[in-house]
Order: structure tokens, then C-alpha cells, then sequence
């Protein structure tokens, strides 16, 4: 029982008291599980993000997590030109009294985790004149630099190409399992889940909600329900291992594909 | 708003910035010392310092010692911690509020402590009444806009500059009605005059008063100069870095206003100053506020103090300060403005 990083009772949270962003939601994460969040856009993931970091607090149930957590938000532009170093080690802050600066042992955790995320020769770069794919890993940097082994990440591969998105992907399946970090992050792709995830919950509208392994909830009916259009499941052979895929059905491409063949 | 330049620098090049400003204002410093109507060749300067530390000279005479030491340093001192901490608290507010346009006026603190200075002119208190009301009144207007803000909803940036911004203006027609019922023949030049800042009148009770809250603000924003990077990310990103965000800001803002006014208190309202200085700093040392802050304050203390120099020796009588930050700064705010914007676009 006390052994849950994540612990989330009958949760909610509104902004107005009237229109709930999500309600009645309970989740246990354990160490080391890495779960992906789906959900239209608008349904609470990012909200329930926030109130687990703290950013806002639920209007009922309780969220307790067993440590601090890491935070890598979607995006932010640094209202000044700082280096990609200084941002980093801003991932320090808990561990620095209020009235002292960083120090050398500061430096070398925050040079690490930029050697982790292999972004060394980024490191006196400016923050703002990095490619957003490069952004979204310092901002993952960052956050391992506070040390928390909690970490959530609000929409980490969104906005970054497939190049970027495997990138990422690829960084947090390997600090759940080779650093033991228990993940939280959103996504609007059903595929990242399976690049990176245990389990998934599935937001639907505020009040129902979907939990589980990933064979288990990411189901065509499922997502098809989700996001309100036909979603396939695909099967195919990449070099000696057999993958899954979820296709989105959208609807101009079948108008156009029907158009198509009724003039030829 | 976004500022672009400054970009990072190395942090060798930057303390050796620090180090060579440190060097330029010992040297002003002592240069001014020399500077007036009776002149003082430099040399001399340090004899006559020297015997102030017990040195006797028996070549001086007492009305050398005497413009050194009691007309010359506590002018130049005054002026020396007066700018220090006016680009100080700039450097400060322009990281809290994630906005290089802000300056020491727009939590409305330098208004309120005018008011407070004028008011006692008005009423023809005696000079430590104005020195206490000016004081005052600027740490008043802050508690002002910390109530209007905690009356709204949303406690956000936004929320907080407009309280300033209602403080400051209010505080602002006071001034003026203040100066609409005083007398035109002597107190109207009197209030003129305070308002437009000076150091003319500056001893070591000047000194005195401006030292303890200037060193104790001072010295305790330098040290949460890290906390202002983090502030500068954002309301949300600090916090989700685990800091006080609410607490650390009001705490910045409190050391800004004993500062300003201490400063008010002393010179008068003057402007541009806590502005401008920020961003040279910048442009010499880069956006980080390890390195901003103390260049910052010595690159403040030297902008005031030759200003100073020239508002006291450029003609027979004084000009005032506040005229000549404004004239002088407002180009050079300029200059700065139209380098940093094309770096930005090349870069």
C-alpha cells in the first residue's frame, strides 16, 4: 500500500466549480511504471498533470505522490536568452537554499544529466536558438536534474517530428527501466503509449475513465470512442519482430479515395 | 515581451567585466573626489584620503581637507549607493517580471515615496520629517498594491503591475495637487526642484539614512540572484521547480522598496536610471543574474556618478539629475534597443 509512487483517490478538479476537468478518478502508480494519458483535447490530462506537480490543487479526493516529481512542460520560452547549461542546472532549485547559488556538485549533476540526454555540445548554447526537438530534451534534462523520481511530461513528442518523437520516446522508456523513474506522460498518439508505455488511462470526458495494460485498453472500439472516429489496428513485421500500429481513419481521405474511384 | 541579445557569455569573460567595473568606479570615485570648482589633482586626492586614515600631511591645508571630506565624499558616496541600487532593483524587477521595459517605477514605490517627500515640503516639515516621509510613503504604496492585489481573483503577473500601476498613478496626482496647493513663490521651487533629484544637499546624514537600507536590500537581493533566474521562467515553471513563488517575489519587491525608498528619501525621484543600466549590464555580462546583478550595481553606481560629476561641474549651477538621466538615457535606451533587436534578427 505505502509501496505507490502515484496515488490518486476519487480526484477532481474544476476551474469554476461547475465544469469538471476531470472527476472521480482514481490511479496507483508503482515504481518504475511508465503510464501514457490519452484524451481529446480539452479533457483534463494537462490539468491533471498540474495537479499532481502541485500546480493546482483538486477540488476533491486526494493525489499523493511518494517523493518529489519532475516536471517537463509542453513547451516555454525563457523571457531571457539564458544557455542551455544555466537552464538545466535551474533543475537544482529544491536542492539550493533560497539565498545561495548552485555549486560545483550542482554543475556536475546538471553536465551529467546534459550527457545523458547527449546534448554536451548544447551546453553553452542560448535555450531559445535550439530546434523544439532539442528544447523538449534540455526541458527532459532538466528534469532529471532535480533528482525526483517522479517525473511528468506534458505532451513530450507532440510538436516534434518522427525523427524527434523517436528520440524522445526512446528516453523515457529508458529512464523507466534503466534509472527506475516512475512516468507520467500525455500524448495524442495511441503510438507513443506503445513506444514507451505499461499502461494506459484513457480521459474520455471528464468522468470516464479507462485503466490498464496497453493490450487491454487500447482497443480499435476504444479509441475509436475516444476520439470519435474509426481507428484500425495494424499488424506488421518490422525485421524479426512483429509490431502494432493504430491507424486513424479520417474522413476526407475516404471521401477523396471514393471520389477517385467512382471517376476512374 | 521578449529581449533578444545578450546572449550567454562565458563566465571568465563575465567576472572579468565585473572586475574592470569594479576597478573603473574606484578610479571615478577617486577622480571625482578631484573634480569642481576647487580643483584637486588626483595625486593629492589620495594624500588627503591618506590622512584621513591617519596619515598626517602637514602640506595640506583644512580647506582641501575639508571639500574632500565633508562637501565631496558624502556626495559621491550618496551617489555611488543611490545608483548601485536603483540598477540593482531594475536588473531585479526586469527578472521578477520577466520584462526587460520594467524599472524601479512600475510597482509605483518611487511615486509614493515622492508623495511622501513633497508633502512634507508642503507642510514645511524640517528635513529629517521629509527624509522619514518620503520613506514612508514609498514603503506605504507598497503594502497598497500588495492589498489590491490580493483582493483579485486571479494573483497573477498582470494583476500585479496593474496594482502598481494604480498606486503609482494615484500616488502621482497627489504630487501633482500637492504641488498645485503650495505656494508658488517658495515652496513650489522647493518641490520642483526635490522632484527632479539631486545629490547637491547629500551628507553624512544623507548617507546615513541611504546606507543601512541600500547595504541590507542590497546585499539580500545579490543573494537570491539565482532565485531571479528561476523566477524569470515563469509563475508555473518555478513553482513546478519547487520554489516559493508567491513569497520569494514579495520578498524581492519588499528589498526593491526599502531601496527606492531610501533613495527617494535622499535624491529625489530619479529615473531612467534603473531602466537603462540593467541593460548595459547585460549587453557586458549576459542575461544570467548571478553575473547581472553585481554588474549591475557597480555599473549603476558608475552611470550615476558620472552623471553626478557632470550635473555639478558642467555649468555654475546645478542641473538637475533627473533631467540629465532622461536626456541621457532615453538615447541611450534607444541604442541599446536597436543593437539588441538586430542581433536578434541576424542570430
Amino acid at each position: 500500500m505505502a509501496d505507490e509512487m502515484i496515488l490518486i483517490r476519487d480526484a477532481g478538479h474544476s476551474y469554476d466549480g461547475t465544469r469538471w476537468q476531470y472527476r472521480g478518478l482514481n490511479l496507483n502508480v508503482m515504481p518504475g511504471e511508465i503510464v501514457a494519458i490519452l484524451g481529446p483535447n480539452g479533457r483534463g490530462k494537462s490539468t491533471l498533470l498540474r495537479s499532481i506537480v502541485g500546480l493546482n490543487r483538486p477540488n476533491q479526493g486526494t493525489i499523493r505522490t511518494n517523493g518529489l516529481v519532475g516536471f517537463v512542460p509542453q513547451d516555454f520560452s525563457a523571457a531571457f536568452p539564458y544557455s542551455v547549461l544555466d537552464i538545466v542546472l535551474m533543475g537544482r532549485a529544491r536542492h539550493v537554499g533560497a539565498f545561495r547559488s548552485p555549486g560545483r556538485r550542482d554543475s556536475e549533476i546538471a553536465r551529467g544529466c546534459l550527457d545523458a540526454l547527449g546534448l554536451t555540445q548544447f551546453s553553452d548554447r542560448s535555450f531559445d536558438s535550439l530546434s523544439g526537438g532539442e528544447r523538449q530534451l534540455v526541458l527532459i534534462a532538466r528534469a532529471l536534474a532535480t533528482e525526483a523520481p517522479i517525473l511528468l511530461l506534458d505532451e513530450p513528442a507532440s510538436a516534434l517530428d518522427l525523427r524527434n518523437q523517436d528520440l524522445v520516446l526512446g528516453f523515457i522508456h529508458q529512464l523507466g527501466r534503466a534509472q527506475g523513474l516512475t512516468i507520467l506522460f500525455t500524448t495524442h498518439q495511441p503510438n507513443h503509449a506503445l513506444a514507451a508505455a505499461d499502461r494506459a488511462l484513457l480521459m474520455n470526458d471528464g468522468e470516464h475513465y479507462q485503466i490498464g495494460d496497453l493490450s487491454e485498453v487500447l482497443t480499435e472500439s476504444n479509441l475509436a470512442a475516444l476520439y470519435h472516429l474509426p481507428v484500425s489496428q495494424v499488424r506488421y513485421d518490422h525485421e524479426d519482430v512483429e509490431l502494432t500500429t493504430f491507424a486513424p481513419t479520417f474522413r476526407s481521405q475516404v471521401e477523396r479515395a471514393r471520389s477517385r474511384r467512382n471517376t476512374a | 515581451m521578449r529581449w533578444q541579445g545578450g546572449e550567454p557569455l562565458s563566465l571568465a569573460r563575465s567576472r572579468l567585466v565585473i572586475a574592470l567595473l569594479a576597478v573603473a568606479l574606484v578610479i571615478v570615485a577617486l577622480a571625482s573626489l578631484g573634480l569642481g570648482r576647487y580643483e584637486i589633482p588626483p595625486l593629492k586626492v589620495l594624500r588627503i584620503l591618506a590622512s584621513g586614515l591617519g596619515l598626517p600631511d602637514p602640506s595640506l591645508i583644512e580647506v582641501e581637507r575639508n571639500v574632500v571630506f565633508n562637501v565631496r565624499l558624502p556626495r559621491i558616496l550618496v551617489a555611488i549607493f543611490a545608483g548601485a541600487g536603483l540598477a540593482l532593483c531594475g536588473a531585479a524587477l526586469q527578472g521578477v517580471f520577466r520584462n526587460p521595459l520594467v524599472g524601479p517605477h512600475i510597482i509605483g514605490v518611487s511615486s509614493g515615496a515622492a508623495f511622501g517627500g513633497t508633502l512634507a515640503i508642503l507642510f514645511g516639515a524640517s528635513r529629517s520629517m521629509l527624509l522619514l516621509g518620503a520613506f514612508a510613503f514609498g514603503m506605504l504604496s507598497l503594502l497598497m498594491v500588495y492589498a489590491l492585489h490580493a483582493l483579485v481573483a486571479r494573483r497573477n503577473m498582470l494583476a500585479l503591475v496593474l496594482a502598481g500601476v494604480i498606486v503609482g498613478g494615484f500616488f502621482g496626482a497627489l504630487v501633482s495637487l500637492v504641488q498645485y496647493l503650495a505656494d508658488t513663490e517658495e515652496k513650489l521651487p522647493r518641490i520642483v526642484f526635490w522632484l527632479l533629484g539631486s545629490f547637491a544637499t547629500a551628507d553624512y546624514e544623507k548617507l546615513a539614512l541611504i546606507l543601512g537600507p541600500i547595504l541590507v536590500g542590497g546585499i539580500l537581493l545579490l543573494l537570491l540572484r539565482w532565485r531571479i533566474n528561476i523566477l524569470s521562467l515563469g509563475e508555473d515553471d518555478a513553482q513546478a521547480l519547487g520554489i516559493s513563488v508567491a513569497g520569494t517575489r514579495w520578498l524581492i519587491l519588499a528589498l526593491i522598496s526599502l531601496i527606492v525608498s531610501a533613495q527617494v528619501a535622499v535624491s529625489g525621484v530619479i529615473g531612467w536610471v534603473g531602466l537603462v543600466v540593467p541593460h548595459l549590464a547585460r549587453m557586458m555580462v549576459g542575461p544570467d543574474h548571478r553575473q547581472l546583478l553585481p554588474a549591475s550595481a557597480l555599473a549603476g553606481a558608475l552611470y550615476m556618478l558620472l552623471i553626478d560629476d557632470v550635473a555639478r561641474t558642467a555649468t555654475d549651477s546645478e542641473i538637475p539629475l533627473g533631467i540629465l538621466t532622461a536626456l541621457l538615457g532615453a538615447p541611450i535606451f534607444a541604442l541599446v534597443f536597436f543593437r539588441s533587436q538586430r542581433a536578434g534578427q541576424n542570430g
